[in-house]
């Protein structure tokens, strides 16, 4: 039993999830060389990610456009089902469940969208928006214990309760994203999935939010897996991080490790690509080369086209995470044999 | 894309005042809706309105037939709009034969709005297979003309039935004869706008909370939906009674008895060239410029509620 507890609330294992290009037999059809072939295209989003997320900790999915960081929050979330893999919460397998049988694991894992100004119903006020899910849960709850659950949450996203009977539209994008955090947390979660949710706010609204969060964590003891491409929420934000490339995982590490010894030579660059102040002179790691698509994913490691470190292995031999000394994984040829200075 | 979300007025009273605003700019919206509300205030209240009961053949006199409307030689001042070939007052008979025809008009509309909405919704919302074959049943539906599928059934259960029986549920069959024929246009309707909300992150959220379909498509989904299901509404309303009107006219609709505006359009063609020109043409006028009115009404309102038309220069 003690060993129960240790195990971690979020665990994915080999997560793959592709999406088709190609639907229906027509579509499938292609001219190639003077000849019709049938051909399904797909594209290949999330590639066998593994990792786990902690209770109470906040892990922070970062990655360039187009990565699958987001498709990460949606398959974790059940708003995808996994091409292949296994999502476990709390030690109980997700991904393969009825939506009845995930309505209790519903109630605990929350998500937070990314644009605020699309994630509140506009035909809803936002009494009504807070209310629903706390009556859909709770459904034997009473009208003064639902209004005060209601009111309790508003005011600790910083919105009046007063304002309840306005609609979505006649807030700005902050308000906006803290009355869907409200929403989120109004069934009480212990784990929520915020899917890149100040990169469509302001920057000076940015900071409010983040703080809000962090307090959410603090005062409810929340988990959070944090999908952002921006380097510096991870660092105000991440107790771990974990960096994606082309729907696969580089390097997962404590904050202040990667930060101060990043090892994937990605991160590298990804991290040198940072702004800082005290820099007179940047020193930007350039990165040559394309990204190949994710419909032809090539063989190896997935990084090897703009790699400056890229051997005849790392296109033919797909890199492994491997735990390294500071704790941190990294999936890189390079790294195992040393080869980085 | 915040213009687009803060100007498609959301909120009900900001709608409405925007609703209201653009109606006051609207002259012909303005008339439109007058002469509307005459014509179905008009209908509603014909039983005190009517000087006769157009129904009870006890009350013609067929001493009275083809009487002029009063403002010609010969008109009776009893007889507003003239009489027909046995005596009936016509205005009595136009007043209860608009209150027919737009019940049947908006009971037909109730039967299409409710089968389309709730397939459009379904074929939108799970979408794959059910979405191909909703939608092929609804491009089925629509390539058979609607008159003609009203006219195969009306005349089968007529034949069926016998015409006594089938006098007396008249109305019903042709409610649900028009209601059923003229679904796929709210079911195509609905499930493109279904389609179009279906990707934003509102039903994401509402999905990640747990909700079950049935409860995201109608508290939801449907709501963002009501704006075009309104525009074709009413001119689906006009399309009906224009049916109806049509089957009565051929004499398939409405028994003789209890005349629709069709059937008293049809009744007096055969006396048109006997110079009772009333008998066919006050209806028919009634007729057009009903249908006239709501479509205009239907016209402004898809002005106003696309939000693209309006959104540009106000």
């Amino acid at each position: 039993m003690q060993t129960e507890t240790r195990q971690p609330l979020l665990k994915i294992s080999g997560l793959e999830k592709r999406f088709e290009l190609d639907k229906g037999y027509l579509e499938t059809l292609k001219f190639r060389k003077g000849r019709i072939v049938s051909e399904r295209r797909e594209v290949h989003a999330v590639n066998g990610v593994s990792l786990a997320v902690e209770r109470g900790e906040a892990l922070c999915i970062v990655g360039e456009s187009g990565c699958g960081k987001s498709t990460v929050a949606r398959l974790v979330a059940g708003l995808l089902k996994p091409s292949a893999g296994q999502i476990h919460y709390d030690g109980q397998r997700t991904d393969n469940l009825s939506r009845k049988a995930l309505a209790p694991v519903r109630k605990k894992m929350q998500m937070i969208f990314q644009n605020p100004y699309a994630s509140l119903n506009p035909r809803m006020t936002i009494q009504q928006a807070l209310e629903e899910p706390v009556r859909f849960h709770n459904p034997r709850l009473s009208r003064a214990e639902l209004k005060d659950q209601v009111a309790e949450v508003m005011r600790s996203v910083g919105v009046d309760p007063s304002w309840g009977y306005r609609y979505p539209h006649e807030f700005s994008g902050g308000q906006r994203q803290r009355i869907a955090i409200a929403r989120s947390l109004t069934v009480d979660p212990e784990f929520v999935i915020a899917d890149e949710p100040i990169s469509a706010l302001d920057v000076s609204i940015q900071a409010q939010v983040l703080n809000l969060m962090l307090k959410a964590k603090a005062v409810r003891g929340l988990t959070y897996l944090f999908i952002t491409h921006d380097l510096s929420v991870v660092q105000h934000f991440g107790t771990r991080v974990a960096v994606l490339y082309l729907g696969s995982l580089c390097e997962l590490a404590d904050t202040a490790t990667l930060f101060s010894a990043p090892k994937h030579p990605y991160t590298k660059a990804l991290l040198s690509a940072v702004p800082q102040l005290s820099d007179e002179r940047p020193n930007h790691i350039r990165l040559k080369g394309e990204i190949p698509t994710p419909i032809n994913l090539p063989k190896g490691c997935p990084f090897q086209s703009r790699c400056a470190y890229a051997t005849s292995r790392c296109s033919a031999e797909r890199p492994e995470a491997i735990p390294q000394s500071d704790g941190s994984l990294v999936a890189c040829h390079a790294v195992e044999e040393g080869r980085l200075d | 894309m915040s213009a687009q979300t803060s100007t498609t007025a959301r909120r009900s009273s900001f709608w409405q005042s925007n609703f209201v605003y653009s109606f006051r700019k609207s002259p012909v919206a303005i008339v439109s809706m007058i002469v509307f509300a005459l014509i179905a205030l008009a209908a509603l209240f014909a039983p005190w309105i009517a000087p006769v009961d157009p129904y009870d053949q006890a009350l013609f006199d067929i001493m009275d037939s083809e009487l002029p409307p009063v403002w010609q030689t010969y008109g009776d001042p009893r007889f507003l709009f003239g009489t027909d070939p046995q005596g009936r007052d016509m205005l009595s008979a136009i007043l209860y034969g608009t209150r027919l025809s737009l019940l049947i008009g908006v009971c037909a509309v109730a039967v299409q709005a409710f089968l389309g909405i709730s397939i459009g919704l379904i074929a939108g919302y799970i979408g794959g297979r059910l979405d191909s074959l909703l939608m092929r049943m609804a491009d089925i539906q629509l390539s058979f003309s609607t008159l003609m599928v009203a006219i195969i059934f009306l005349a089968v259960s007529q034949a069926i039935f016998g015409s006594d029986t089938f006098n007396k549920y008249a109305i019903f069959m042709l409610i649900v004869v028009i209601g059923v024929a003229e679904w796929p246009q709210y079911a195509r309707t609905v499930r493109a706008c279904v389609l179009a909300e279906k990707k934003k992150e509102y039903v994401d959220s509402a999905r990640v909370l747990g909700f079950g379909p049935l409860r995201i498509m109608v508290r939801h989904i449907l709501p963002n939906a009501l704006s075009p299901i309104f525009v074709i509404s009413t001119v689906q309303v006009a399309n009906a009674i224009i049916s109806e009107a049509s089957l009565s006219f051929l004499g398939l609709g409405m028994p003789p008895s209890q005349p629709s505006l069709g059937l008293l359009i049809s009744s007096g063609f055969d006396y048109i060239f006997s110079g009772s020109w009333w008998i066919t043409t006050i209806p028919g006028v009634v007729l057009v410029v009903l249908v006239l009115v709501i479509n205009l009404l239907g016209d402004w309102m898809r002005d106003v509620l696309n939000p693209r038309l309006y959104k540009g220069d106000k």
